[in-house]
């Protein structure tokens, strides 16, 4: 799973019909320093993940691996809203210090 | 599967249901000398036998066969760690990662 936050999400009216009802959002990946790469990836919601969240994702065929997304058409799914991390023993991120 | 280094760990209390009580660690994968090879992610510990640190070096497997070692096998996970790894041998020579782990 990698790091990403939550940056927006998708509208598209126009789209295959098992891909109804899913909330779609837009991450940006981070690194293990928190720091935003240059990076996005659009990932099925399954834990009302919202913008300004930062959470796992899991892509591939994993991604299908929930009662959402099972027969699904999707390769990344949000699948845990990140609290706080520490690299070795150093506290990267913690959700309630952010603005 | 392949070889990495536990650099860290990740609190998530909102996750998908099944990956209650299941560790998150970051790790950075390796290549074969030891070396840091690729970007780092987030693996879950595939039992709670597995007590691993900042430094320890891991056996992680990924993609879809990852969930199959949780408690839970039908979960959205795309790495886990499945062994912790005392000592590896490479052409004869005995790589000792850990050594220069940052476990204090």
């Amino acid at each position: 799973m990698l790091i990403a936050k939550v940056v927006g999400s998708v509208v598209a009216s126009q789209k295959d019909d098992k891909l109804e009802n899913l909330k779609l959002l837009v991450l940006q990946i981070h690194n293990h320093e928190n720091a935003p790469k240059d990076q996005y990836v659009v990932a099925v919601d399954s834990v009302q993940a919202g913008v300004g969240d930062t959470v796992l994702y899991a892509a591939g065929s994993s991604a299908r691996q929930t009662t959402l997304t099972d027969g699904k058409p999707c390769d990344a799914v949000v699948m845990a809203i990140v609290d706080s991390w520490d690299v070795n023993g150093t506290n990267v991120y913690e959700k309630w210090n952010e603005g | 599967m392949y070889l990495a280094r536990v650099i860290g760990r990740v609190v998530a209390s909102e996750r998908y249901p099944g990956l209650e009580g299941v560790a998150l660690q970051l790790v950075q994968p390796l290549a074969e000398d030891g070396t840091d090879q690729g970007d780092a992610h987030v693996a879950a510990v595939a039992t709670s036998e597995i007590s691993v640190g900042p430094g320890d070096f891991v056996n992680c497997e990924g993609g879809r066969e990852a969930a199959l070692v949780l408690p839970e096998t039908y979960v959205p996970v795309d790495a886990a760690i499945i062994g912790f790894v005392e000592a590896v041998e490479r052409h004869g020579e005995l790589l000792r990662p850990a050594a220069e782990g940052a476990r204090s």
